[in-house]
């Protein structure tokens, strides 16, 4: 379509990549991995904590692109099924997003209490709602959460510092925005859709 | 709207072809580690020049990078003013570089709020990203390079990345430790 590709940009999911030219790249590139390694014991994982395929998304809850690929990682789940195990981390971006840390902390004080993928799943479904306390309180409520507790966590930023760890292990694994995925430990630089996912996690399969 | 500049960029270099006869650099060419760092003098504000030089006797990360006003959530610098207090525990200024003019620089810095220098390369365009052999002539961008200089002015890593893959910042990490490891061992 653009001839030489030398400036063809895709956009999708709202990462916006400029192909690479090959010439400039010269087999040089080895895209960044996963340094912190994925621990059944502090990781939220969804799915089998063995299962042979992982992908790992470092996320903000108010990020839009974020909640454009949240549908796509059901997609992949769905199509993968047993094979694939999804772990989510943070990776708040607070300087752009004003409710993304408060939001993580609403997820983490509902883990504490083994109801990390509701309300993960929630606050996804309900973006639009994020900074009003009072609707992410109402769907604790409906999980049958000790209110209490939840709202004292969080007032008390209790999961602040995991949180904030979360972050800077994103970073040293080379986040570079989010969503960013990694594929059974390597950084998918490609768009963040469904299809493109589950082509590397089969591909990459060992 | 990137797209579309895109797009009308990919339509111009197919409009202008083979005769210009420009010798176009691969980008196999940005300065490498034990090179002096070509000093230069860029404007951060209208009225206010920043010199690589003011840095001498602290560590400077260079962020060459194609334009302002990438998407928010994938974009660089805004990771890069999250990360600075961990630059800041290697006492590591950051100076920002693309070649889009001041006013452009100004409401990006504070759209973004971004919390160090960032640099135009605007006139002669280029001319500093040149001279680190960061800049796409057949595009008229900079790339995205990553340079850590040494207090003494020295480049001590660098980095190209291939088209639009945004870099992160766990190299610049790992090059200022490095950078702090090499100091203590040629103290002792």
């Amino acid at each position: 379509m653009s001839g030489t590709a030398t400036v063809a940009r895709k956009r999708a999911a709202g990462k916006t990549l400029l192909e690479p030219t090959g010439k400039e790249t010269a087999g040089k590139y080895q895209a960044p991995k996963l340094e912190i390694p994925v621990t059944p014991e502090r990781d939220h994982i969804e799915g089998l904590v063995n299962a042979s395929l992982t992908l790992v998304e470092y996320g903000d809850y108010q990020c839009p692109y974020c909640g454009a690929a949240y549908p796509e990682v059901k997609k992949v789940q769905k199509e993968l099924g047993f094979e694939l195990r999804f772990v989510f981390r943070n990776f708040p971006l607070t300087n752009i997003h004003e409710h993304a840390m408060s939001a993580a902390e609403t997820a983490e004080a509902a883990s504490a209490q083994g109801n990390f993928w509701p309300m993960h799943d929630f606050l996804y479904e309900h973006q639009a709602t994020l900074g009003d306390s009072i609707v992410a309180l109402g769907h604790a409520k409906k999980l049958g959460l000790d209110t209490q507790r939840f709202e004292r966590e969080i007032a008390r930023h209790v999961y602040q510092k995991r949180i904030k760890d979360d972050f800077m292990g994103g970073v040293r694994s080379g986040v570079n925005g989010t969503p960013t995925f990694y594929v059974n430990g390597v950084r998918h630089n490609e768009d963040a859709i469904a299809k493109a996912l589950i082509e590397a996690l089969t591909q990459t399969k060992k | 709207m990137r797209k579309l500049q895109n797009k009308n960029a990919a339509q111009k270099s197919r409009r202008q072809p083979l005769k210009t006869k420009r010798i176009v650099k691969t980008l196999d060419s940005v300065l490498a580690p034990g090179k002096l760092a070509p000093n230069f003098s860029l404007n951060s504000t209208p009225d206010q020049k920043v010199s690589l030089s003011d840095f001498r006797g602290q560590p400077v990360i260079l962020a060459f990078y194609p334009a302002d006003w990438s998407p928010v959530c994938t974009d660089q610098l805004s990771l890069y003013a999250m990360v600075m207090p961990e630059f800041k525990k290697f006492n590591a200024e950051l100076l920002a570089i693309s070649v889009d003019n001041i006013w452009s620089h100004l409401a990006f810095v504070k759209d973004r709020k971004l919390n160090f220098p960032v640099l135009a390369d605007f006139e002669p365009k280029g001319s500093i990203s040149r001279r680190y052999g960061a800049y796409k002539e057949k595009i008229g961008e900079s790339a995205r390079a990553l340079f850590v200089i040494d207090d003494k002015g020295i480049i001590r890593w660098s980095h190209l990345s291939p088209d639009g893959i945004n870099p992160g910042a766990d190299g610049i990490l790992s090059a200022l430790e490095n950078l702090t490891t090499a100091q203590v061992n040629a103290r002792s």
